[in-house]
């Protein structure tokens, strides 16, 4: 046992969980902690806002799969994260936040720049602590990042007065703990799988719907497997894009409302779908109703209360999804199946693939998003980092670009947060150095969260920013064209700053790439500078993203490019 | 269908709302509600009656068993459970019979008559929602003045 002061706990528990650095923003509240940044191994990254703080913690948990770690102050330190932990949380992305609060006794006194963020962010944490003596301190931490990440992963709030912060105690870092209430696991039941392998052989048009929880287990050697055996074809959830190789034979990519036009088409086809890992988002398979009504579920997932909660399964496995889909490969291995030739279920899919594939209208002009995202595609090797902005730009990437190397794309796909991917990718990058990392932007979204260009120069994080400028809040422009008879309300970006300026004020570098020939160097040249660089790559604003499962209808109702 | 759910949950501040919070955000209703600390105090119990139908009664536990501060959440069977509400009613004395009319009408209820005054009376009833409504309804004639209803505590019977 130690004497130490809450703050120094805190920096020694983190470091025993292996933290080496943190994103944060400092303030009255939280100084002590800040103090000992001097005296211990951890890195503080510094943010312009706290926002991008939480979304760069999110990048990086989601990339690593250990939770990032954000720092803030009290009061406007910890409203400003809000966002950022409701996006993990919407997400299920392991996440640490660490918030100064106001001493002990002042509590509920409306002491300058206190809030009650334990009551505003409850809603949106997995969990939340604050402890209200100094050796607390080291268990909270303890409980903390074991709640993040373990089960289905999510944000933990650590709230710290700041009395509790400099106040001295005999600190015990414990090894074991107990969280009563807490069941992160459940064995996948055996018989279930047994059963669910049993429906899929005997079904006629079987499919896979692989979601976000495919990714969070890196479920993706057997899920492949899976798919290959039974020659099930694969589409996804959008948060589930790149669970399985894009460019595989039995891929159709993700479903939903800016899902590709075949993926959505034999979704709406299916008579039995294995759903991995995914809450069914109404965005995903449109009306509740019309998705179950002709269709057999099979639904695996680790979170219980995510059987039944949008859709009726026939069979349930709840479990982590990887041991589940391990079992059925086992299974699948012991009673030696493996289909060879191709059903015609098989072969009308991919006719269907091959049809769109063809089919599908793209803009006329040479700058038309599906050129710009496959030229990316193109130069970008398979195992580099995409996250995305939120918009038109997020699903035509969604469209065209696609994930080969699984486990390698993320998106805000469950709050849509604008100004997410660009700090996301920061974090991304922090916990893979080595690769490549490219955010795919709007120029609204990239608005947001700008000013984390000073952290990515400050503190050499080289991101790409690949900006399709449009000029306009794209998306919504889109819906008023499409749902409002054009009155277009607030969409106008009018007065945008020179991106490449901006980036070069910030000490970055900003490259204008106008034709395919300019976008095809600027790309080279990012990738080979030790600078983040944003690529301004104009587009045209009247562009949309189809097909489009409007809102409230279902997969079969795609609105398609006349 | 009306469902009665037993919630033991850790002894701690700020977990009532957690628990309320969960039920407004996930757009469940709470019919009511009481809480007491365990024999152990460790530990809290809640019993909450809501309205809803199975799936979504389903749902609502599982919801409520995700939570980290509860440790057991079971949803009761209604026929297999003893389950309770105290009440307490003050009625209208408009005339001399009045009186001894709501004496009668508590005895036939097993309620308890206190604070007896010249133009008021107050009836304490432990009892089932349903009862307590049907009395209510035959109270309602002399003049209801004020009701207070504490919610719904619940245990199983042993063996079932
Ligand atoms: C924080 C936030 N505010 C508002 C929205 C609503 N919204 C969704 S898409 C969109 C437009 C995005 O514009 P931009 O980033 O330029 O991308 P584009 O659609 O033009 O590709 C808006 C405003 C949102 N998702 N997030």
């Amino acid at each position: 046992m130690e004497s130490m002061t809450g703050a120094k706990a805190l920096m020694t528990a983190m470091e025993k969980e292996g933290v080496k650095q943190v994103f944060g923003l400092p303030g009255g509240a939280n100084l002590p902690m800040y103090d000992e940044f001097a005296r211990c191994d951890i890195r503080h990254i510094l943010v312009r806002h706290e926002q991008s703080a939480a979304h760069m913690a999110d990048g990086f948990g989601r990339v690593s799969r250990k939770p990032g770690v954000c720092f803030a102050t009290s009061g406007p330190g910890a409203t400003n994260i809000l966002t950022g932990i409701a996006t993990a949380q919407a997400d299920s992305a392991p996440m640490i936040a660490v918030t100064g609060q106001v001493p002990v006794a002042m509590i509920g006194r409306d002491a300058f720049q206190e809030s009650d963020i334990i009551g505003m962010a409850n809603p949106v944490v997995k969990y939340a602590f604050q402890p209200r003596t100094a050796a607390e301190v080291p268990e909270a931490v303890k409980k903390g990042f074991f709640i993040a990440e373990t089960g289905r992963p999510g944000p933990v709030l650590l709230d710290i007065p700041k009395d509790v912060q400099t106040n001295k105690a005999e600190m015990i870092f414990p090894d074991e703990f107990k969280i009563q209430g807490y069941h992160p696991w459940a064995d996948p039941d055996i018989a279930n799988v047994e059963k669910a392998i049993d429906m899929l052989l005997h079904s006629e048009k079987p499919i896979i719907l692989a979601g976000g929880g495919t990714i969070i287990s890196s479920a993706f050697a057997e899920l492949q497997a899976i798919a290959e055996a039974l020659m099930l074809p694969v589409v996804t959830t959008f948060k589930g894009k790149g669970s399985f190789p894009e460019n595989h034979p039995l891929s159709l990519g993700p479903i939903g409302m800016h899902g590709h036009a075949e993926a959505n088409k034999m979704m709406a086809e299916a008579d039995c779908v294995l759903a991995i890992g995914t809450r069914f988002s109404d965005r995903s398979v449109g009306t509740f109703e019309a998705f179950e009504k002709r269709l057999k579920i099979i639904h695996m997932d680790v979170d219980p209360a995510e059987i039944g909660k949008n859709q009726t399964a026939q069979i349930a496995v709840v479990g982590d999804v990887r041991a589940s889909l391990r079992i059925m490969v086992k299974l699948l291995l012991q009673r030696a199946i493996k289909k060879t030739d191709e059903t015609p279920w098989i072969k009308h899919v991919k006719e269907t693939k091959a049809y769109w594939k063809e089919n599908l209208k793209l803009h006329p002009g040479e700058m038309g998003a599906a050129k710009i995202l496959r030229k990316l595609r193109e130069l970008l090797p398979k195992e580099s980092v995409v996250t995305t902005e939120v918009g038109q730009h997020q699903m035509w990437a969604s469209l065209f670009y696609d994930v080969i190397q699984p486990g390698t794309f993320f998106s805000s796909t469950g709050l849509g947060t604008m100004g997410w991917g660009f700090p996301a990718a920061i974090g991304a990058k922090v916990a893979k150095p080595d690769v490549p990392v490219v955010d795919i932007a709007g120029d609204g979204s990239f608005s947001m969260t700008e000013n984390s260009l000073a952290t990515a120069v400050l503190e050499d994080i080289p991101v790409i920013v690949f900006l399709l400028n449009n000029s306009t809040l794209g998306m919504v422009a889109q819906w008023q064209r499409t749902f409002y008879d054009r009155r277009m309300n607030g969409v106008d970006q009018g007065h945008c700053p020179d991106y490449v300026k901006l980036a070069e004020s910030y000490g970055a570098q900003g490259i204008r790439a106008q034709s395919m020939d300019e976008l095809d160097r600027a790309i080279k040249t990012a990738l080979s500078s030790d600078v983040a660089t944003v690529i301004d790559i104009p587009i045209d604003p009247e562009e949309d993203v189809l097909p489009f499962v409007a809102p409230g209808t279902s997969l079969s109702d795609m609105i398609l490019p006349s | 269908m009306w469902a009665i759910l037993s919630i033991l949950v850790e002894n701690k501040p700020g977990i009532l709302f957690k628990v309320t919070h969960l039920f407004r955000s996930r757009n469940f209703n709470i019919d009511s509600i009481s809480v007491g600390v365990t024999e152990n105090p460790e530990y809290s119990k809640m019993t909450i009656t809501t309205y809803g139908d199975e799936k979504q009664v389903e749902q609502i536990v599982k919801q409520l068993d995700k939570m980290i501060d509860t440790v057991k959440v079971e949803h009761l069977d209604e026929h297999k459970t003893v389950y309770r509400e105290l009440s307490l009613f003050k009625i209208k004395l408009s005339n001399a019979n009045d009186s001894m009319e709501i004496n009668k009408l508590a005895n036939a209820y097993g309620g308890k008559v206190h604070d007896v005054k010249k133009d008021s009376i107050m009836v304490e009833l432990t009892a089932t929602p349903d009862q307590i409504q049907a009395f209510e309804e035959l109270a309602k004639p002399f003049g209801i003045i004020d009701v207070a209803r504490t919610g719904v505590a619940a245990l199983q019977r042993s063996g079932a």
